[in-house]
């Protein structure tokens, strides 16, 4: 085979290895932890609350236990959840964080548990990427970045992976 | 004696035909009617102001159904949800949507202003009205309907506000007809409001 035949091979899969990686991206690995596809909805002007949702995922071992996060977008995150009962939408905090299990995951959703940024310095504007910083015990830290959506999505599109 | 059976035949066909054609039409009655249970809630007088600081009483809801949807700015994920998918259905609705009245309710006047109401309102239907004003005044309106709504403290001295996340329909009198349940599917939802705003 000629270098020129071997070369071309050689840009078409690395091609296709930056496309598969591209079209599979929006995911965030650190050791066992695995961050798919954060995002959020774009708020309406004048909002001071905005939501955070992902799938965590931890191939690993050992349980670990998500504490929160922060972000320069907001003034604090915490972790909620939220129910609708009877009708009434209550929505608490969650002390002590959420545990993903060994080799399990915890999915931060709309209708159930998910992140609250507190005190947004200015909207979510859809499109934008929002850095934010996830904590979990042991002084482990993810950085990602929020995705954001239109604000009546409701859910991300990027479902199914 | 053919002859009866045929023409018979004929005109049972017909009816038949013309019959199912009307009910998919809509020409007759084909679904339940939207009637107020009797004795059900009913709105009761209040006087509150929007968001644009104009007063507004019971007598600005009389008149034609609406859409009444208690909620707060504070609130991440269903109020603007479901303003969202309100403004959506409204649009969908064309022009019947101008025989509907929509409000959003806030159960947190402490914090939503009628500034913060205008600002927060701004990227929805123009159409929904922003109310806000004197807590018992939200109290009287919330309680004739039988809205839910508690002020729960949380960490660092805040607050959220636990509420009905329903919307709530209402007819030309201001009687309680029907709710769009959180989460009902954008179809179901068109067609009670469809229902609402022609059964004026």
């Amino acid at each position: 085979m000629t270098i020129l035949i071997r070369a071309g091979m050689a840009l078409a899969f690395g091609t296709s290895i930056l496309l598969a990686g591209i079209s599979a991206a929006h995911e965030y690995v650190a050791g066992p932890l695995k961050i798919v596809h954060p995002w959020s909805r774009a708020t309406p002007p004048g909002a001071t609350v905005g939501a955070g949702y992902m799938k965590i995922i931890n191939q690993g071992a050992t349980p670990i236990r998500f504490l929160g996060g922060s972000t320069s977008a907001a003034q604090r995150v915490e972790i909620h959840t939220m129910i609708v009962d009877g009708g009434v939408m209550r929505m608490r905090p969650v002390t002590g964080g959420l545990v993903v299990p060994a080799g399990g995951q915890v999915a931060l959703k709309p209708g159930g548990a998910h992140l609250m940024l507190i005190g947004l310095k200015k909207p979510l504007v859809e499109e934008d990427m929002v850095p934010l910083t996830l904590m979990f015990d042991g002084g482990v830290t993810v950085d990602v970045d929020l995705y954001i959506e239109s604000m009546g999505a409701p859910s991300s599109g990027h479902e199914g992976h | 004696m053919l002859r009866v059976i045929r023409y018979g035949a004929v005109a049972l066909i017909a009816v038949l035909v013309l019959g199912s054609l009307a009910v998919g039409l809509g020409w007759l009655q084909s679904g339940p009617r939207v009637t107020p249970a009797a004795g059900g809630p009913v709105i009761a007088r209040f006087n509150l102001i929007d968001q644009k600081n104009q007063a507004v009483s019971e007598r600005d809801v009389l008149g034609r159904p609406s859409v009444m949807f208690f909620g707060f700015t504070y609130c991440p994920e269903v109020c603007p949800t479901t303003l969202a998918s309100l403004t959506a259905l409204l649009g969908k609705l064309g022009a019947d949507a101008n025989r509907l009245g929509a409000f959003f309710v806030t159960v947190d006047p402490e914090r939503d202003t009628p500034d913060e109401l205008k600002k927060y309102l701004s990227p929805f239907d123009p159409r929904i009205r922003g109310l806000t004003g004197a807590p018992d005044q939200i109290a009287v309106l919330g309680k004739s309907l039988g809205v839910y709504y508690a002020k729960v403290p949380t960490e660092g001295g805040g607050y959220t506000m636990d509420h009905t996340a329903s919307v709530f329909l209402l007819d030309a009198q201001g009687r309680f007809v029907g709710t769009i349940a959180y989460g009902e599917g954008d179809k179901a939802a068109l067609a009670k409001l469809q229902r609402l705003a022609s059964g004026a």
